[in-house]
């Protein structure tokens, strides 16, 4: 059979087990899996902005203004909320634009230093006024997602499944948005920029523009995630977007491992598994950072190339792809 | 308003005490380990709970508890030299993951080993300086001052004045080139990550009885730490302290004259524009990152 016949398979065998996977799992469990589903698009946009090299530790400060700008746009403005998550995105991107300026003047340890300051503040000034961030309780009642039928299901977003349904098209599509910007030419600059930086430079790539570049998109992609999750809980505060949080997508993230396009969902997914089967299931659930904390160091320490490293030694017979 | 102000000055003192006592070991560990230590707000919160353990719990006299406090985090240092850093020499964001890994089961034991809840602490004395009558100094704020003092002077004068100080600055400003003239880069790792993180638990130990002690209080602390260290000036001590005492006036100032959460914005946004305009700080000197 042709490879392209058998792929078109494969991928549709795949759709058809995430359709039919809900089904088999109680309500919590379900809600989880919209979590999961948004959570994949947080780290896979944070993947693209590591592929420049640099490593901030903002990124979920700009979920959080996805999901603030999202939930004002519906309150205050009265716009509907499928458009309002859109502009959501675009505001992440463009807070991501402006801080670029200042940020991408650092490099390595300072960028990090640096993009945790800059997200700190913009936290702080969600808690510190009220008018319109709602201060440290947050914004409540967020308009949920209207309800509407497709004629063979109807979209009722209280219940997780529909939501699945619509989280997981949406973030499906920009899984596959954020394959194609890797494998384009741009993508490839990238990879050079973080790599060889100065030969990039020498050969006439504007390298910092490109830094700018993976941010803002990423930062947009980041902000839609935020947006999602937003309109599905209904709530949200600054301390839903602190540092502990930060540090559990740069778990996902480091323990997927970052070479490959699906090391960082593959961490996402065996972390989420793992918290909510292993600890949830048997009562540990006080002990998830520390859990998290000790498979952090264990990883970085015996499996420093991630989980992808695994995969990666199974497939290995096969040709190399560029 | 010199009452105030006068007041005011004396706040920015005492916290100007313990954020350098933190600040100086951040600093000392990243010169010799050439690692940041993000667990460090975890150590300060370490020391407090010994004093929590051992002087609320147990009765132990105050300065007993402060000692074992600077005792036990200095083998949590040793601990962290020993499985964390050293391993993870050649992976350059290695150390500092694993050190938010440290972190989380810090502050994870804390609160399965002592709830969530504030913790309360007697305080040690009840006597009061009045230089007026509104200007006042607590002598458990006094005995803060006083010891910061003390053990940074005792470590400038390792530092400065004998052969381990000298080894240490050594290997902080080239490791290699001290290794070559015999000098063990292990034992001064050890020592540096011994002091750092003991300088962390002991401030923690000093101030648990005039802070809320709670297995989160370490956040703000690193956040304080890390803007002082990038405003004096990754790598030198003397920035460290000098950034603690400025740092400490004006985020005193700002709380007194608006609230904590604008002081906190402001500190932020100085170490921000340092960033952008000196990278290296006001006392930096090569660029170690």
């Amino acid at each position: 059979m042709p490879r392209t016949v058998l792929l078109v398979i494969l991928w549709a065998a795949v759709a058809a087990v995430l359709v039919a996977l809900p089904h088999a799992l109680s309500f919590s469990q379900q809600e989880i899996l919209v979590f999961m589903t948004i959570n994949l698009l947080v780290v896979a946009s944070y993947r693209l902005l590591t592929l420049t090299g640099e490593w901030s530790l903002g990124h979920v400060v700009i979920v959080g203004v996805g999901a603030y700008a999202s939930a004002l746009y519906t309150k205050e403005l009265g716009i509907p909320v499928p458009v309002s998550m859109l502009l959501g995105a675009c505001t992440s991107a463009l807070i991501a634009m402006g801080l670029s300026y200042p940020l991408f003047r650092m490099k390595g340890f300072y960028f990090l230093i640096g993009s945790f300051a800059a997200g700190e503040i913009i936290r702080l000034l969600w808690k510190r006024f009220r008018e319109p961030f709602g201060g440290p309780k947050g914004i409540k009642g967020i308009d949920p997602m209207p309800d509407f039928s497709i004629g063979i299901w109807d979209f009722d977003f209280f219940e997780p499944v529909s939501y699945y349904y619509f989280a997981g098209a949406v973030v499906a599509l920009c899984l596959w948005l954020l394959w194609r910007i890797e494998r384009s030419p741009v993508g490839l600059t990238f990879h050079a920029v973080h790599w060889q930086d100065k030969l990039a430079q020498s050969a006439g790539v504007n390298v910092r523009a490109y830094r700018t570049l993976a941010f803002v998109v990423a930062s947009g992609f980041a902000g839609l995630a935020g947006a999602l999750g937003a309109h599905y809980i209904g709530t949200i505060n600054p301390n839903g977007f602190d540092v502990e949080t930060m540090v559990f997508v740069l778990t996902w993230t480091i323990v997927g491992g970052t070479a490959t396009f699906y090391g960082p969902l593959m961490g996402c997914i065996a972390l989420t598994v793992l918290n909510e089967i292993v600890l949830r299931e048997m009562g540990f659930e006080q002990m998830r950072p520390l859990i998290y904390g000790a498979v952090l160091i264990l990883s970085i320490l015996f499996l420093p190339k991630g989980l992808e490293s695994l995969v990666q030694k199974l497939v290995k017979p096969r040709r190399v792809e560029p | 308003m010199f009452d105030l102000l006068a007041q005011t000055g004396l706040n920015a003192l005492y916290a100007a005490s313990y954020i350098s006592l933190v600040a100086v070991g951040l600093v000392l560990i990243f010169g010799v380990m050439g690692v940041v230590n993000f667990a460090h707000g975890e150590l300060f919160m370490a020391g407090a709970y010994v004093v929590v353990a051992l002087y609320a719990g147990g009765g132990a006299p105050f300065l007993l508890a402060v000692a074992a406090g600077l005792g036990f985090v200095g083998l949590l240092g040793l601990l962290m030299e020993f499985a964390l850093f050293r391993p993870l020499r050649d992976n350059p964001l290695g150390g500092l993951v694993a050190s938010i890994g440290f972190l989380m089961i810090l502050q994870a034991t804390a609160v399965m080993g002592f709830g969530v809840r504030m913790e309360h602490i007697p305080p040690v004395t009840q006597e009061v300086i009045a230089f007026s009558e509104k200007v006042r100094l607590p002598m458990s704020r006094l005995y803060v001052i006083v010891a910061a003092v003390v053990l940074l002077g005792a470590l400038w004068y390792f530092l400065k004045r004998t052969r381990f100080g000298w080894a240490l600055r050594a290997s902080a400003q080239d490791a290699e080139a001290a290794a070559l003239q015999g000098i063990s880069i292990g034992q001064t790792a050890r020592i540096a990550m011994f002091i750092g993180a003991g300088l962390a638990g002991v401030a923690g130990a000093l101030t648990a009885p005039l802070v809320s002690v709670n297995p989160h209080m370490g956040h703000s602390v690193i956040v304080t730490a890390f803007i002082v260290i990038i405003v004096g000036g990754v790598g030198s001590l003397e920035g460290a302290v000098v950034a603690s005492v400025a740092y400490a006036f004006v985020h005193t100032l700002v709380t007194t004259f608006w609230d904590g959460v604008i002081a906190d914005i402001v500190g932020l946004s100085l170490m921000l524009v340092v960033l952008i305009v000196k990278p290296t700080g006001l006392f930096g000197t090569a660029d170690r990152a």
